[in-house]
């Protein structure tokens, strides 16, 4: 892909996230669905191209009656979105499609029309994690934060500021979750759900929707939207259990993903203007923020709690509030993009001036798949 | 119906580890051509393509290496809340996810790269191999 020769012309969520027991998970993916083609001034007769994780691929074009000649249904977990808008860009660079449409939908709090997550007791993790008592992500995505924690010196007071810095984007977003300001003390003070981790370093758990709109930039300068070109991208994945990570203080996935990106673009860090980093749980961003090379190993933790990451810092991060305090379905990586798009268009809740280039890094199953994308203000 | 622990079923891969934990023994397997040790079973080495690899016992001396002690117990683990989820590394090189037994699972006792030894618990039928510190007796 040549940058900038691909462009998300269509970005929306549904029009409530949260607790919304009224929707199912079908319903979701298609309301999101039809407001990005409201956004992209486009109709299903324009889409030749879908992309969404489980059922939804083939629920999502029959519901809306679009043809579909190309069909992505990658599950890699809540990155997946990242992958598709990858496999979208090079889709539509190859001739096979034109106008990809990708949706998320998940009916994560009130499980209405939800398939969920099922995993037998002969795969791996069945066989050599959820005999130990793992009880859903939060128990199994944490394991390598003590060791992180250890390594690079990193106190709970820091772990808590990640939370604390985030919120202080949430609070003035209307659509956030969780939006009462907190401090560090807050956050220790507040239920420990899995040691080291409080309620607070743990993603909110709601309903909700997302769905993009990918063509090319050609296409895009006919259309009325305001187009968000596509720099570069990258994806990678490294195991599948999180006991399996080859090194509990770093995500290979993470850099080989950001690193393509990168190259991809012609950018590096000092570049970017403005980034989102998939938080799942607060230790994410640091490590994200060290494997993406913003700042050395062992700085993040310090680079947080100096601020540099909240409104006015020298680095804006997950300025939607995060997985931790804006929205968290359960595969969140649509709401990071969602977000990226918005801060690059100048239409965020919370807006960063002058954004002209943004890094989305998302994360999937057990800190095992990752994917990233430089998404620009103008086409270089 | 009471709810009970999640319990492991084996493929033709990784039976030899299950048979080893029924009679006290934990068993990994081993790239032949580079000595290395690897976990979990699976059926080529992660080192050497088309590489052969071998079952072997090993010490069952590790460290622990990353934990969390999980509030919101699964599934027949309610009376034993909070208690850690926790991955340890093999003397040989490997990690693997276990429990901690024979302390008290608390951030105080379980100190990182504390030393450990394995010990086997029979729940319903199926014997898992589990870790203690190296300085309990059994």
């Amino acid at each position: 892909m040549k940058p900038g020769s691909i462009a998300i012309v269509g970005a929306a969520e549904t029009d409530r996230l949260g607790v919304l027991p009224d929707h199912s998970a079908l319903s979701l993916n298609i309301e999101a669905a039809r407001n990005a083609l409201h956004d992209a001034g486009m109709t299903p007769a324009d889409i030749d191209g879908i992309a969404s994780t489980g059922f939804a691929t083939g629920e999502v074009a029959e519901a809306l009656g679009i043809r579909t000649r190309w069909v992505d249904s990658t599950s890699v977990g809540g990155c997946s979105y990242f992958l598709h808008v990858r496999h979208a860009a090079a889709a539509i660079t190859a001739g096979m499609a034109s106008a990809v449409l990708i949706t998320h939908g998940e009916s994560g709090r009130s499980r209405v029309g939800e398939p969920g997550l099922n995993f037998s007791p002969s795969s791996g993790m069945g066989q050599f994690e959820m005999p130990y008592g793992t009880a859903g992500f939060v128990t199994m995505f944490t394991v390598p934060a003590l060791r992180f924690m250890k390594e690079f010196g990193v106190t709970h007071e820091q772990l808590a500021g990640v939370a604390v810095a985030q919120r202080k984007w949430a609070h003035p977003n209307e659509r956030a979750f969780r939006r009462d300001l907190i401090t560090v003390e807050d956050v220790l003070a507040s239920k420990t759900i899995a040691y080291p981790f409080h309620q607070a370093e743990c993603c909110v758990v709601t309903d909700g929707g997302g769905a993009l709109i990918v063509t090319s930039a050609e296409r895009a300068a006919d259309l009325p939207s305001r187009p968000v070109y596509i720099l570069g991208t990258g994806e990678s994945t490294t195991h599948s259990m999180v006991s399996q990570m080859e090194d509990f203080t770093t995500s290979r996935a993470f850099r080989d993903s950001s690193a393509d990106a990168f190259r991809e673009a012609g950018v590096g860090p000092a570049d970017i203007d403005h980034l989102m980093v998939y938080d799942a749980f607060a230790h994410v961003p640091l490590y994200g923020l060290q494997d993406l090379g913003f700042v050395k190993p062992g700085e993040a933790a310090a680079f947080v709690a100096e601020g540099n990451t909240e409104p006015g810092g020298v680095l804006p991060m997950n300025t939607n509030g995060g997985g931790l305090s804006y929205t968290h379905t359960g595969m969140y990586g649509m709401f990071a993009i969602q977000e990226a798009v918005r801060q690059v268009r100048g239409t965020a809740a919370v807006p960063v001036p002058d954004v002209e280039l943004s890094f989305a890094q998302g994360v999937g199953g057990m800190f095992s798949t990752a994917a990233s994308l430089v998404l620009a203000a103008e086409r270089p | 119906m009471p709810k009970t622990k999640f319990l492991p079923k084996p493929t033709p891969e990784t039976r030899p580890f299950w048979d080893a934990a029924a009679q006290g023994e934990l068993h990994i397997q081993r790239c032949v051509t580079t000595g290395r040790f690897f976990f979990h079973p699976r059926p080529c080495s992660p080192y050497v393509f088309d590489g052969a690899v071998e079952w072997v016992k090993v010490s069952g001396d590790a460290t622990l290496h990353s934990y969390n002690i999980n509030h919101r117990p699964a599934w027949g683990f309610e009376d034993e809340a909070p208690y850690a989820i926790a991955v340890v590394e093999l003397a040989e090189g490997p990690r693997m996810m276990t429990n901690i037994v024979g302390i008290e699972n608390t951030p105080e006792n379980l100190v990182l790269d504390m030393p450990l030894e394995v010990r086997f618990q029979e729940r319903d039928g199926v014997v898992v191999p589990v870790f203690a510190p190296a300085e309990v007796t059994a």
